[in-house]
């Protein structure tokens, strides 16, 4: 039980996904122009991230690593498939993301006119895929673990998220140089919110 | 279609060239489009990996680029996006396996971000606005010089990242031995994370203050 605590506190201050891997950026700077919408695009990725990765995990325990097929057949111990892992974890992360938005339309109307449009971007967010793989790389033990792990990692970049679009409606009230507006300016400001997450990497889980 | 409109296009016209050189400088993907900073930052501690990863996009862009612009007309566009990925996540596997033959330190030091070209936008993004309305051969173009000036920029980042982080280039020692016993120090910090964001930051802050029309509003 700690073991899971601790990966889901871990996935969200010390392995941040925007300040220490740099996923998801596009969307990172696209859409963190008001808070507003990034707290929706963010609980969307929460909500994607939650789900796709335990059923990575799921595929990849029982069909993609080297000997996982044994439960179809003892002669199949020595196949690998994980040469394909990116293109299924792809293909379930876009199917996912439409059956999320299916289901998510049909039963919680309000909670689906807020997500909006922000459902189909997540398929090409690098937040999404990057999770699966490093939960691949990272070679988690059990279900609960890679659930945590996806989770936490989704937390961790809806805090980044919120806290760029808020230090980017009160920047536009301050005089930036010319060249820097904008793009600029957001790109140095994510580098110190960065540095400051640096800090958490003291602490020892 | 007339024939008279079909009339051949010298291979290096004015306007092909243009979709070769635009993206290197005054369209670049990374510091005017936004497009495809997630994997542009993580590779970029040493110039080596930064190296291998933009000859990586080049050579997808490229590639996707010409399988999508052949398939065009086929492509049903309700699932376009499907077969896009379909396309990318094949390409990003051949060049996976070939990085893991020929170069395994570096793969192991790209690690997931190999498998993150196919979330990459600069890919996703020109296969739309680029390859599915236009011929085969101005698509390749279009995506040598997006790979181009993805690349560009990676490299300029790993350089001074390297130079100044760890004191060497592509691994060899570049500080004379004096420098440091006379009190020059490398500077750790540019090894971290978020000093890729400000390096990239700057370099935008350079190309604007020298192009004025890309400013933009707070």
């Amino acid at each position: 039980m700690q073991e899971i605590f601790n990966i889901f506190v871990k996935s969200i201050f010390v392995d941040n996904m925007v300040f220490a891997y740099f996923l998801g950026m596009c969307s990172y700077l696209a859409v963190s122009k008001t808070v507003q919408t990034s707290v929706g695009l963010g609980i969307a990725v929460i909500f994607v991230l939650g789900i796709t990765v335990p059923v990575d995990y799921l595929l990849n325990d029982y069909v993609l690593k080297p000997g996982a097929l044994v439960w179809l057949d003892s002669g199949l111990a020595d196949v690998d498939l994980s040469f394909l892992s990116f293109i299924v974890f792809i293909a379930i992360i876009a199917s996912m993301v439409q059956l999320v938005e299916m289901i998510v339309e049909k039963f919680s109307p309000a909670l689906y006119s807020s997500l909006g449009i922000f459902l189909p971007l997540i398929a090409v967010n690098c937040a999404i895929l990057g999770g699966s793989l490093f939960m691949q790389e990272r070679e988690y033990q059990t279900l609960a673990q890679a659930t945590s792990f996806g989770l936490g990692s989704g937390v961790g970049w809806f805090l980044a998220i919120v806290g760029i679009a808020a230090i980017r409606e009160k920047i536009r009230y301050s005089n930036v140089p010319a060249p820097l507006r904008g793009l600029g300016i957001t790109f140095i400001i994510t580098g110190l919110m960065g540095i400051a997450f640096m800090s958490f990497l003291g602490i020892k889980l | 279609m007339s024939t008279a409109k079909q009339e051949k296009e010298p291979l290096f016209s004015p306007k092909n060239k243009k979709l070769l050189t635009s993206p290197i400088n005054l369209n670049n993907p990374i510091t005017v489009q936004v497009l495809g900073i997630c994997s542009a930052l993580a590779v970029t501690a040493k110039l080596k990996p930064a190296f291998v990863m933009a000859v990586s996009v080049v050579v997808v862009t490229a590639l996707a680029n010409v399988i999508i612009s052949m398939l065009r007309n086929g492509i049903p566009p309700r699932i376009r996006i499907i077969v896009q990925l379909v396309v990318i996540a094949a390409l990003v596997i051949l060049v996976d396996q070939v990085l893991k033959a020929f170069v395994y330190d570096v793969s192991k030091q790209l690690s997931v971000f190999v498998g993150l070209i196919i979330t990459n936008c600069i890919i996703m993004g020109r296969l739309e606005a680029f390859a599915m309305g236009n011929k085969v051969w101005p698509s390749l173009l279009d995506g040598i010089g997006n790979g181009l000036g993805y690349g560009l920029i990676l490299l300029i980042v790993g350089f001074v990242r390297e130079l100044f982080g760890s004191g060497t280039l592509w691994g060899y020692n570049v500080i004379p031995a004096g420098a440091f016993e006379i009190g020059y120090m490398n500077n750790g910090f540019m090894i971290l994370p978020p000093m890729a964001l400000i390096i990239v930051g700057i370099i935008i802050w350079i190309q604007r203050s020298k192009n004025p029309e890309l400013f933009e509003e707070n």
